[in-house]
């Protein structure tokens, strides 16, 4: 996956600023190309990310009993709510391309970008969980525990997503396909989630003694506010790019070559004339 | 709608009973799972003190068993629901006699169900005589028993449907289903053992709150069935 790489190199691709005769003669849209938006997120979100780096290494523990293991507060929540922000967005995208008076492939590209960026959040959230559970339960993992069930499942679902959409079709059919089999799994996050937490309360017990949630303020509270904040502006940063290549594969599987290299070469010619202006 | 849904229901009952797939390969191969988990749980399900005293009561241990089988043979009825439709083009055909899609969904759900529940009915009285489970002979446990195997298989069926349509076009779809199905069904796998645990042990109020998700599980997908079966069967 090509954002497992962007935290650290947040930084988009630099273009040849080529003037190119043979460029698309659809100029890219605002959002979806690599200019100006895309440099503006991607730098604030490698400032913002860098800044809660460090206030999170240099501010006390959040938590006396937990010790340092508490500091991945700074980062599990934030990347749990990137994959929630991501099947949602995935979700809405889905209606609107199914929606016959909104339906554009743009929609599926976002759907799609959507999906593969909550699976990759989703996969963060729980190996960060897991190593959290190991620091303060004593365990890596537990099937027995609510939010670790119903995240394997969430993951489970969207991968089921993900498979759907990267199987051979034409693009209105895959566009079908990712938008009902994610409107499929989406309703059934509600019912995981409650259907889950209620198993969990009525036979569990006091068997895995969940952390008290740390009453947290000061310090702590503003780093992870700001990593809600960083991580939702990486989030939009790695849309951009990843509706672009949804866009690219587009072009590809139609065998148009000359449309993808065109439509990136388009890109090029933009920002040059951005430059030179 | 509901002509539609009987004329298509009773099409696919009359090629299951002329094929006659569920009653001669999937009940032999739920009755093989069934033997496969009573080697496989060995100890656990030895319902006998002079043999282990720690062992699990078999009135938690049979519903699981039970439901986990009842999924495997869904997914393998529905294969065989939308591959009947497949071959010689019998999905298109479906399509091009004008029936209301809602009607197509509606009635390939009540057939997957009625074979499912007739399936249930057998492994049902395997599973219980077999692991020596009793289900305490009151009102409330034996109507929860029967209500829970109703609305969850009309549920299983109609998610199962929604995901056979979705993937009827597509070369993979032997593996893509279950992938697809499976990790949807958790929260129905969930309450219907639930459900179960509570009949056979007695705390039916428990098992009757259980019920509830299955009940909001079938009403989800059986909307999006009836809704969206025009934009899945396009597949």
């Amino acid at each position: 996956m090509n954002q497992t790489t962007t935290q650290s190199t947040a930084q988009p691709a630099a273009r040849p600023p080529v003037e190119h005769s043979s460029a698309s003669s659809t100029p890219p849209s605002l959002l979806t190309d690599g200019r100006t938006t895309s440099w503006l997120l991607g730098l604030s979100a490698l400032a913002l990310l860098a800044t809660v780096a460090v206030l999170a290494v240099t501010t006390p523990a959040p938590d006396y009993v937990q010790g340092e293991a508490s500091r991945l507060i700074y980062v599990h929540p934030a990347t749990a709510w990137v994959s929630y922000a991501a099947f949602a967005t995935n979700v809405v995208c889905a209606v609107l391309w199914l929606w016959p008076r909104t339906r554009k492939i743009g929609w599926d590209h976002a759907a799609g970008a959507a999906a593969h960026i909550g699976v990759f959040f989703v996969t963060m959230t729980f190996v960060l969980g897991a190593i959290w559970g190991r620091g303060t339960w004593g365990t890596f993992f537990r099937l027995r525990d609510a939010r670790m069930a119903s995240t394997l499942v969430l993951l489970l679902m969207y991968l089921g997503v993900v498979t759907l959409r990267q199987l051979p079709a034409s693009p209105t059919t895959r566009a079908r396909r990712t938008a009902l089999g994610s409107i499929l799994a989406f309703l059934n996050v509600p019912i995981v989630h409650f259907s889950v937490k209620w198993w969990d309360t009525l036979h569990q017990g006091p068997t895995l003694a969940k952390p008290e949630r740390p009453s947290i303020d000061g310090m702590p509270l503003a780093t992870m506010l700001l990593s809600f904040v960083a991580f939702t502006v990486l989030f939009s940063w790695l849309m951009i790019h990843r509706v672009r290549i949804e866009r690219w594969n587009d072009a590809l599987l139609g065998d148009d070559l000359d449309a993808a290299i065109a439509l990136r070469q388009g890109e090029g010619r933009v920002s040059a004339a951005e430059a030179t202006a | 709608m509901w002509h539609d849904a009987k004329v298509v229901l009773f099409k696919d009952l009359a090629v299951e009973w002329q094929s006659k797939v569920a009653l001669r390969q999937v009940l032999p191969f739920v009755l093989t799972v069934v033997l496969l988990f009573a080697f496989g749980l060995d100890r656990v399900l030895i319902n006998d003190p002079l043999i282990s005293a720690d062992t699990v009561p078999v009135a938690y241990v049979a519903p699981g068993v039970f439901w986990l089988a009842v999924l495997f043979s869904s997914v393998m009825l529905i294969q065989r629901s939308i591959s009947s439709e497949l071959d010689d083009g019998a999905w298109d055909q479906l399509r091009l006699w004008g029936l209301d899609p809602a009607g197509v969904f509606v009635g390939k759900t009540l057939a997957v169900a009625i074979q499912l529940l007739i399936i249930e009915l057998m492994l049902g009285a395997v599973v219980l005589l077999g692991f020596g489970a009793t289900v305490p002979n009151t009102v409330s446990s034996w109507s929860l028993i029967v209500t829970v195997m109703v609305i969850a298989t009309i549920a299983l069926s109609a998610v199962a449907s929604c995901y056979a349509a979705l993937s009827a076009g597509i070369r993979v779809r032997e593996t893509l289903v279950p992938v697809l199905l499976l990790p949807i069904t958790v929260p129905l796998l969930l309450a219907s053992v639930q459900a179960w645990q509570g009949a056979l042990t007695s705390e039916t109020a428990v098992g009757w709150a259980w019920v509830r998700v299955d009940a909001v599980f079938a009403v989800i997908y059986g909307a999006v069935g009836v809704l969206a079966y025009g934009a899945l069967m396009e597949e």
